[in-house]
C-alpha cells in the first residue's frame, strides 16, 4: 500500500522534506516539485537527508521545475529520477494514495 | 436537504486523514483545516486528525486571542466529538521537540455510545513511527 509523498518547499527554508522523510515507509515514493526540487541537488547541506533513504523509497524530481530554475544541467543526488508531467500522473495513478507535505 | 441518520444512500465512506503541521494564528491553515474537518464529518466520512510539527501548537490549552483581534477557534476541537470525530493523534516527537507534554494540551473527550456513553479522551500521543503507519491506512490524506 505505498504512498506518494510530494514536497513543494525548499528544504533550506522549511522542514517539509525533513518531516516527510521522517514518515516515509519502505516502498513509498517521494516526488520533489516546485521549490522542493532544490532538495535534489547534489552536494548541498541537506543532501544527506535524502541520501539516507538508501533505496528504501523511490526518489523523483519534476523536470519542468528543475528547468524553470536553471537546474537541468546541475548534478543531482544519486538515486533521484527526473520525471515529466506524464511521469507525475503515472505515480499518482500507480500508488495507493498521495500526501502533500505543504 | 434532509439529513437522515446513517450514511446517505449510495454514498461511499472513506478514511480521511487531516494532517496538521502549522501553528494556529500565524497562517490560516489551522482554521481552514478545522472547517474542512467539519465538512468531512458532515458527509459522514471516517475522519482522523493528525497533529505534528508546529501543528501540535493548535491544541495547547489556555489560548486567548482577545488582544490580537482574531477568533480563538481552539474550543471548537472540543466539540468535534459530537460529530463523531474522536481520533486525534498527536506526535510525541513533535511535542518533545517543542518542550511540550500532553499536560500542555487541552482535554478533548467524546462520549462513547458503544460503552454506555462513557467519557473518553480523544487525544492519543503516538510515536512518529506509529503515525507513519496510521497515514498508510488512509484512503485520502488532506494536508494543512
Amino acid at each position: 500500500m505505498p504512498t506518494l509523498h510530494m514536497v513543494n518547499k525548499s528544504p533550506f527554508e522549511d522542514n517539509a522534506l525533513q518531516s516527510c522523510l521522517g514518515h516515509v515507509l519502505k516502498g513509498d515514493a517521494v516526488l520533489l516539485i516546485e521549490d522542493g526540487v532544490y532538495g535534489a541537488l547534489a552536494g548541498s547541506a541537506v543532501a544527506g537527508m535524502l541520501g539516507q533513504q538508501n533505496g528504501a523509497v523511490s526518489l523523483y524530481a519534476l523536470g519542468p521545475d528543475l528547468a524553470a530554475r536553471g537546474l537541468s544541467e546541475k548534478p543531482l543526488l544519486g538515486g533521484v529520477d527526473v520525471i515529466d508531467y506524464g511521469g507525475f500522473v503515472d505515480l499518482v495513478t500507480t500508488l495507493d494514495r498521495s500526501q502533500s507535505w505543504l | 436537504m434532509v439529513m437522515d441518520e446513517g450514511p446517505l444512500e449510495g454514498s461511499v465512506t472513506k478514511r480521511f486523514l487531516y494532517v496538521n503541521r502549522r501553528a494556529p494564528y500565524g497562517t490560516i491553515y489551522a482554521l481552514e483545516s478545522l472547517e474542512v474537518v467539519l465538512i468531512g464529518a458532515a458527509f459522514e466520512q471516517e475522519v482522523t486528525l493528525a497533529f505534528l510539527d508546529d501543528g501540535v501548537f493548535q491544541l495547547t490549552k489556555g489560548q486567548d486571542t482577545g488582544a490580537i483581534g482574531v477568533k480563538n477557534f481552539s474550543p471548537a476541537y472540543r466539540a468535534l466529538g459530537d460529530y463523531d470525530v474522536t481520533n486525534f493523534y498527536v506526535e510525541a516527537e513533535s511535542l518533545g521537540e517543542r518542550g511540550l507534554t500532553l499536560d500542555d494540551l487541552q482535554q478533548i473527550t467524546y462520549e462513547d455510545e458503544d460503552d454506555d456513553w462513557k467519557e473518553k479522551p480523544s487525544i492519543r500521543v503516538v510515536s512518529r513511527r506509529e503515525l507513519a503507519a496510521i497515514m498508510a491506512e488512509q484512503d485520502v490524506i488532506l494536508s494543512f
